[in-house]
């Protein structure tokens, strides 16, 4: 046996060991631990409104992307569209379909010969019905003079039953009339009305009819909205950005800017669309509700988000790198152009995305500019009168029919889809500048 | 001086100074009345000195005292601090640098600097050596460069470390490498003068010595001027010492005899170690 005395034991007495000293650990462990706590509790919170707001949004529109149709024989006859034969598009065009649809209506339902059950059966098929039947022979001519089974669209009514979204009379939200329930149940019985895939609503654009919607025209309108914002915003916030970060003196009127730079980022989106009205539409004269000015108005709001995500992005790069290219006798465009802007470049991409992000959600300023038009056209370009995918939202919620409700869910969607694709896009654009150190 | 002082710094500790009389060599870059302001601040007063070529010349004093200032004024990397001020001539060889006719970006493809942090750009060992002279027109075709590139490593004593990876990025390269990369990107552009900026004061030992050699080595070639507060390494490497104090330049003298007999209290009093 050694006898060393180790501290702790005799000798001074240690104010780290010893009950006191316990209990101060104690409380520390538990201040960290509600700490953590707290912060789950956060986090979890913000998931789970998260994951119900998607829940809702998804169970709504899901089924919007499925439409009732049903099955009924037509017969494309010459008297009610144009001799066989015919190619002009036009003459196809102006057929009278209605007329095709009703007579293959009294063939199949024969028994029906009463006004009001007539006027009942026709209730069954809305206006899609009928756009389906011409787009057929336009693409096909030669079904002129043929009998064929098709796969009619009904009437958003008829859907919104068979989906089970409402019941079949006024009581339960429906509109069905008990004739017309029987003759639907007969169908289902035979097979012959189902949910069939709709390819329509990715490829369509706006219409009065709920069941002939589609989100493409907000879709483009979008997209050209958003390439002359980026195009507009990303050179000029850059530009700025070198302007304001590397040359501009350091002087009274640079710190004005500085601050109504900050001062324009804080202002409601409202205003920019106000701006817009006045300056490019009133002044310069742009075409309304096109795309273009949508693009310019939506660019004035960024262009400030821009410049300060830009600015930032610079200033971060390290003066050292700076120094070794004046050192080496680069010029001073030579240093920004061939080593701060490259090295700045993912964040500047990172903050100009998340603006453009912002900007695709946005649309008050749009409604100012006339961007709510109701416009039954794919735009098919930035001069062409367009809606975007929010206001397209705005605007179908805003539409009583019932049809609509799912409509509008499944927008939302194809809008998070759209972020998330762009998003993608801007994070591998990023890995990109950035893998090149 | 006491003895004790006398056994601690040997002739035998000066072997770059071996040579005979480091001040018969023709001067390369002469200063007169030197001043720098930083707004108000008096940061170099009046400060003279004949930097002479082909030889290693350091720059001693206190931290705070203007040797980065001063040397910065050499190749006119002041200008890019907004607040400063310079006065005085300075000439490379018998040229003012501060001749409004002068081009700064010639100005530093002819005195080249290394700066106390490595700071090799993020880009490939290859693109570190091409970009000065691609930037200055030195060379046009691949071979050219190619030649520009194992002759500044080999000058650097970098090529046989990094000969098979001149693609991988500079900055993965350890920090005695980085630094030997910076200085074979600043003789990439064959400059006159070479400024270094302390060099060594973020390398570990062994990587010091490498530099230190390396600096004896490049002598032949260049003209040097070396910041450093390490009094051991300006002994090692130097050939003529100017001690700095207070924004002055308190004496300048053949290495080994600014450290074995210094003529000025101050400059005996910081090498003895009385402050620092
Ligand atoms: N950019 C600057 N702005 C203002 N003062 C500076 C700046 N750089 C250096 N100084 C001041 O000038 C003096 C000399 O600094 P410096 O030349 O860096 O000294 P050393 O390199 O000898 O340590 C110091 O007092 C320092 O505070
Ligand atoms: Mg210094």
């Amino acid at each position: 046996m050694s006898d060393v005395t180790h501290s702790g034991g005799v000798g001074l007495p240690s104010r780290h060991i010893g009950d006191e000293a316990a209990k101060r650990l104690k409380r520390r462990y538990a201040a960290e631990a509600r700490f953590k706590f707290f912060g789950m509790a956060a986090l979890s919170a913000a998931c789970l409104s998260l994951l119900v707001l998607l829940w809702t949004i998804v169970s709504e529109g899901y089924t919007a992307f499925q439409q009732t149709h049903i099955k009924i024989e037509v017969e494309f006859s010459p008297d009610n569209i144009a001799p066989a034969g015919t190619a002009d598009r036009r003459r196809l065009m102006a057929g009278d379909y209605r007329a095709v649809l009703f007579e293959a209506l009294d063939r199949k339902w024969s028994d029906v010969t009463d006004r009001d059950g007539q006027r009942l059966l026709e209730g069954l098929f809305g206006s899609g019905a009928e756009v389906q039947l011409r787009d057929m022979v336009v693409a096909d001519p030669s079904l002129i003079g043929r009998k064929v089974e098709v796969w009619l669209l009904s009437h958003s009514d008829v859907d919104m039953f068979f989906k089970g979204h409402v019941g079949a009379d006024e009581a339960s939200g429906g509109r069905m009339a008990a004739r017309q329930v029987a003759w639907i149940e007969a169908l289902r019985a035979k097979g012959e009305i189902e949910k069939r895939f709709h390819g329509r609503f990715l490829t369509g654009a706006d219409s009065r009819d709920p069941e002939m919607v589609g989100v493409l025209g907000g879709v483009m309108g979008s997209i050209f909205t958003l390439a002359i914002c980026f195009l507009l915003a990303f050179p000029l916030g850059i530009m700025a950005a070198i302007y304001l970060e590397e040359y501009a003196p350091k002087n009274r009127f640079t710190e004005i800017v500085e601050i109504n730079i900050n001062n324009l980022a804080a202002v409601p989106s409202v205003v920019f669309g106000l701006l817009g009205l006045a300056v490019f539409i009133a002044f310069f004269g742009m075409p309304r509700s096109t795309p273009l000015v949508g693009g310019f108005v939506l660019a004035l709001m960024s262009l400030p988000t821009v410049i300060i995500a830009a600015r930032a992005a610079i200033k971060a790069v390290p003066p050292s790198i700076r120094e070794a290219a004046l050192g080496i006798g680069a010029s001073k465009m030579q240093m920004i152009f061939h080593h701060v802007l490259p090295l700045a470049m993912p964040g500047i991409l990172t903050g100009t995305i998340i603006t453009m992000s912002h900007a695709l959600g946005e649309t008050a300023p749009l409604l100012m500019i006339g961007m709510v038009a109701f416009i039954t056209d794919v735009p098919g370009g930035a001069l062409d009168a367009a809606t975007v995918l929010p206001v397209q939202i705005f605007m179908w919620a805003d539409n009583p029919e019932r049809g609509f409700i799912e409509k509008t869910s499944a927008a939302i969607m194809v809008l998070l889809a759209f972020m998330l694709v762009m998003n993608a896009g801007a994070i591998w654009l990023r890995k990109r500048f950035e893998r090149r150190w | 001086m006491d003895a004790k002082q006398m056994d601690a710094i040997k002739p035998a500790q000066f072997p770059a100074s071996a040579d005979a009389s480091p001040a018969k060599m023709a001067v390369k870059v002469a200063c007169r009345d030197v001043n720098v302001h930083y707004g108000t601040k008096h940061a170099l007063k009046g400060v003279g000195i004949d930097i002479r070529e082909r030889q290693v010349t350091a720059f001693i004093g206190p931290s705070g005292c203007g040797k980065s200032t001063f040397l910065r004024c050499l190749n006119r990397m002041n200008d890019t601090v907004a607040s400063a001020r310079v006065t005085g001539s300075i000439l490379l060889g018998g040229q003012d640098i501060y001749d409004p006719k002068i081009d700064v970006v010639q100005l530093r493809a002819r005195v080249g600097m290394v700066f106390q942090k490595p700071n090799p750009f993020p880009k490939s060992i290859y693109e570190n050596i091409v970009y000065g002279p691609r930037i200055h027109g030195l060379a046009s075709t691949k071979a050219e460069f190619d030649e520009i590139v194992e002759r500044s490593l080999r000058g650097a004593a970098l090529w046989d470390e990094v000969k098979d990876r001149l693609n991988e990025p500079g900055t993965g390269l350890s920090g005695g490498q980085q630094q030997r990369l910076c200085i074979a990107r600043a003789i990439a552009v064959s400059p006159e003068v070479i400024l270094m900026d302390e060099p060594c004061s973020a390398l570990d030992p062994i990587a010091t010595a490498h530099v230190e050699t390396l600096i004896d080595e490049l002598r032949e070639n260049f003209t040097i001027v070396i910041v450093t507060h390490n009094m051991q390494q300006a002994a090692r490497v130097s050939q003529r010492t100017a001690f700095f104090h207070l924004g002055t330049l308190v004496e300048e003298d053949d290495t080994a005899a600014i450290f074995t007999n210094p003529r000025d209290e101050r400059t005996q009093g910081y090498i003895t170690g009385r402050y620092g």
